[in-house]
């Protein structure tokens, strides 16, 4: 299958202004940073978490705990995807009883990915509350799962695919929508 | 990289990228056995049958734990209690067993090569916990990742093996992993106990302990099998002791900060003294506690996704084959 861009939705400071609001809304709805505890997921959930976390000590002074979840052992499609995922350990060196948390990923899709995150989280002990914090949230529930805190939400189709790129782990900050090169579909 | 093994059989097939990516998802697996709940649905509904002829413990209970902590069900069979003890060969046992649907074989035999042919016989995978005097794969594993942890590299170490290298496949599958990630390995016991041509390996041989011992970072004694031996091949555990046993003065050669390290069971007092095997250098029940990391890494890599990758690839060349014909 073979993609090209469609449109750039966003660009390096809109992700930075969209980060940073999201940092104000959480500080905001939750009223205090107590108990408060951050987690992102793998891979770029993970540094937008970090990020989000920086923004609150900004607002607020306060140091939030950041954690890190990887997912891949509770996929659901263990089975059905495409090349191998590489399993990285999950870092959450506390115990999560009574903690609010909220929960951090780049794009929000069908939410197999968030139902996989909160079945983890419960391994790690049983938080007074859970939200969702994404970047971009496209559509496509598969699962009665919302966001709490959404950076930009875009309309696609399903056969389009919405690329999130950052500094850490892609050296560029954008988010583009890229869709199929006609005549190339893979089914 | 993709893992595309159905069995994990030796170390000796691996190439370095892939022991270094079995020991990277281990480094992930270690921190579920430190969770509250310890366990994840990674293996939910897959089956592994445990096939053990021979004598053990902490390899049982280690697969027995990893297998458990990545949700798989388990089942457990030995020689004393299955249905070989009545005539049944090992190829109808096996069978029987494959076809009531499993997954995964793990398995432990006292001749050499038993897992290969096991592997050619049957559509599950199979790992090698132990095959006579040739191979233990995943014992190396954790050993490496035990050294990887401690000295954070594995490249350019010394690591000193001593004892009855003959008849160890701990010493065997060691070598090929340790030589293949760049680490240099000395080799030391009496000959009786030095195979012939195991230079050929890439390692150094020494006759006498303090030559292997000088300059180590890395102490490997392993255990003197008397259940192998029989053959009167050292005149008497007290006379190996005082010219091979790893005492305190001895240790003092190698490095000031060298792992001690041992696969177990200990002949405490012949291999390796007391107060060395519990002294600050040990690091003997750090591998066990690999060993579970390693276990869980090696089902979830054939068990898991690997498999189904190598089911993938299968309809991809038979759709690729049926699209050519038409």
């Amino acid at each position: 299958m073979e993609f090209r861009e469609k449109s750039k939705i966003m660009d390096g400071a809109a992700i930075e202004k969209a980060l940073i609001r999201i940092a104000h809304e959480i500080v905001e709805k939750l009223k205090t940073t107590d108990d408060l505890i951050i987690i992102g997921i793998r891979t770029r959930g993970a540094y937008l978490a970090e990020r989000i976390v920086d923004r609150i000590l900004e607002i607020s002074g306060v140091g939030v705990p950041l954690g890190i979840l990887d997912i891949t052992l509770y996929r659901d499609d263990l089975t059905a995807v495409a090349s191998q995922p590489v399993v990285h350990s999950t870092e959450i060196p506390f115990d999560l009883t009574g903690k609010r948390i909220v929960l951090v990923d780049d794009v929000l899709y069908t939410c197999r990915t968030m139902r996989a995150a909160i079945d983890e989280l419960m391994d790690f002990g049983r938080p007074s509350l859970v939200q969702i914090a994404v970047l971009v949230d496209r559509g496509h529930r598969e699962l009665p799962i919302r966001p709490d805190y959404v950076g930009k939400n875009v309309p696609t189709s399903r056969d389009e695919m919405v690329d999130v790129e950052i500094d850490e782990v892609d050296g560029k900050e954008q988010v583009r929508i890229l869709g199929l090169v006609e005549g190339k579909a893979g089914k | 990289m993709n893992w595309k093994r159905k069995d994990l059989l030796g170390l000796e097939e691996l190439k370095k990228e892939e022991i270094e990516f079995v020991l990277d998802t281990a480094d992930s697996f270690r921190e579920i056995s430190t969770r509250a709940i310890r366990k994840v649905p990674a293996l939910r509904g897959r089956t592994i049958v445990l096939f053990f002829l021979e004598a053990s413990t902490r390899t049982r209970v280690s697969f027995e734990l990893a297998a458990k902590r990545l949700s798989a069900d388990l089942v457990n069979i030995s020689s004393s209690t299955s249905s070989m003890l009545k005539g049944e060969t090992l190829k109808d046992t096996i069978r029987n067993i494959t076809a009531m649907e499993v997954d995964l074989v793990i398995v432990r035999h006292g001749m050499a090569g038993a897992p290969h042919w096991l592997a050619r016989e049957i559509e599950p995978g199979v790992v090698n916990a132990g095959d006579g005097c040739h191979e233990h794969p995943t014992q190396a594993l954790l050993d490496m990742l035990t050294i990887r942890e401690k000295k954070k590299k594995l490249e350019g170490l010394r690591v000193a093996i001593v004892g009855d290298i003959s008849h160890s496949r701990v010493a065997r599958s060691n070598i090929w992993g340790l030589t293949k990630v760049g680490a240099s390995v000395v080799v030391a016991g009496p000959p009786t106990f030095i195979p012939p041509c195991i230079e050929k390996m890439g390692v150094t041989v020494k006759y006498r302990v303090e030559e292997a011992l000088e300059g180590a970072d890395v102490v490997m004694a392993l255990r003197i099998q008397r259940e192998r031996q029989g053959k009167n091949l050292i005149p008497s555990l007290r006379e190996y002791r005082k010219i091979f046993g790893i005492s305190r003065e001895r240790l003092r050669l190698s490095k000031p900060d060298a792992l001690v390290m041992h696969p177990g069971p200990i002949n405490r007092g012949i291999e390796l003294d007391p107060d060395v095997a519990d002294g600050p250098q040990s690091v003997i029940l750090d591998q066990v506690t690999s060993g579970v990391a390693v276990r869980m890494a090696v089902m979830y890599l054939l068990c898991g996704v690997g498999k189904e990758a190598i089911s993938r690839q299968l309809s991809a060349v038979s759709k690729k084959q049926k699209a050519e014909s038409l």
